[in-house]
């Protein structure tokens, strides 16, 4: 570890939250932490003070392979025109039942 | 022994769990803004305010049961260095982070054994007290358990580092497990239990950790610190009293803050 700053030399980590049972665990923030143990620990002490939380997920930042706000253009708006991929663009025959 | 004798000694019995919880809270929040990280800030604070919870039940109780309608807040900024019935382990200044995780192993491991079994204490709130402790001091020991592992099998600076802590702790460790008068009194009524029984299983666990962690047991030290709950403590003890106690003791009759 590097002394003159601990603050770089401990790694990020992501933590995801989840409020109850049947739910998904949801991004709540993020925390450092030497390893994975003691970022759950550190997650429970930051993000779950108030009970927020029945299950915690941490992972490393680095792990994470985000989308690039520069390829959000060539990402996203191309699904912005297919209406056909939505239910609601398809008529429902009236003589289907359970659909 | 007379009934007002034993009411007394369970009363001191008491304050001396409240006490102990009371002045530990006060060294953790010391922490805040000091520790490695702002996450250890946070872990540490949490910690102190769980202990802080556990003091002002116990204090309350201890109001109750001496028959002087102290309030906890009486009993935690209004009596005098001697009136204090904690162990010296957990007055000691702060020392360094090792130092730390060192008295937190120690004093955790002795808290999870006590409180498991005052989960059976005669007297309802002590019982409920316990029960709701037993819980928080598992995650105490659990965050000792874990630093003092990666401390210990860590670097050979944290090892060295964390090695020399053990051994400053190690003088306070005796005085958990010494039965004083109260202790006694407590088990023998059902209400406490004998710190001398604790011992085994909190030195067990303890050694669990140092093995996990590539450390040694300190040797039994020649001295051993001892009088806490007669309320005879240490120096540094005084100027953690003041600096706890002097707001409130400036402005006694204050009503809001």
């Amino acid at each position: 570890m590097n002394a003159a700053s601990p603050e770089r030399s401990w790694p990020l980590w992501e933590v995801f939250v989840r409020g109850k049972r049947g739910l998904s665990h949801v991004h709540a923030g993020s925390l450092h932490a030497p390893d994975a143990e003691m970022a759950l620990r550190n997650a429970r002490d930051l993000y779950t003070r108030r009970q927020e939380g029945v299950s915690l997920w941490v992972v490393k930042a680095d792990d994470i392979t985000a989308s690039s706000p520069d390829e959000r253009e060539s990402f996203f708006d191309p699904a912005g025109d297919k209406i056909y991929r939505h239910p609601t663009f398809y008529d429902v025959p009236d003589d289907v039942e359970y659909l | 022994m007379t009934a007002t004798e034993l009411d007394s000694q369970i009363a001191h019995y008491v304050l001396g769990l409240g006490d102990d919880a009371l002045i530990y809270a006060q060294r953790l929040g010391e922490w805040i803004s000091r520790a490695p990280q702002i996450e250890e800030d946070m872990a540490l604070g949490n910690i102190g305010l769980d202990l802080l919870g556990q003091a002002r039940a116990l204090l309350t109780h201890a109001g109750e049961l001496d028959g002087t309608g102290r309030d906890e807040d009486q009993l935690a900024y209004f009596r005098d260095e001697r009136e204090f019935r904690n162990v010296h382990l957990v007055e000691q200044a702060r020392g360094d982070f090792g130092d730390e995780m060192a008295r937190l192993l120690w004093f955790s491991a002795y808290a999870g054994e006590l409180y498991a079994r005052l989960v059976d204490s005669a007297d309802e709130v002590v019982a409920g007290v316990a029960l709701k402790a037993v819980k928080e001091v598992a995650y105490h020991r659990d965050h000792a358990r874990h630093w003092v592992v990666r401390l210990g099998d860590g670097t050979e600076v944290s090892r060295e580092r964390m090695q020399a802590a053990l051994e400053r702790v190690m003088p306070f460790v005796d005085e958990l497990f010494t039965d004083a008068a109260a202790d006694v009194a407590a088990a023998e009524s059902g209400v406490g239990v004998r710190p001398s029984e604790l011992r085994v299983a909190a030195t067990t666990f303890v050694t669990t950790v140092l093995e996990e962690a590539t450390l040694q047991m300190p040797e039994e030290p020649k001295r051993h610190a001892r009088g806490g709950r007669d309320g005879i403590h240490s120096q540094v003890m005084g100027y953690l009293l003041a600096e706890m106690q002097h707001i409130s003791r400036s402005h006694p009759d204050a009503s809001a803050w």
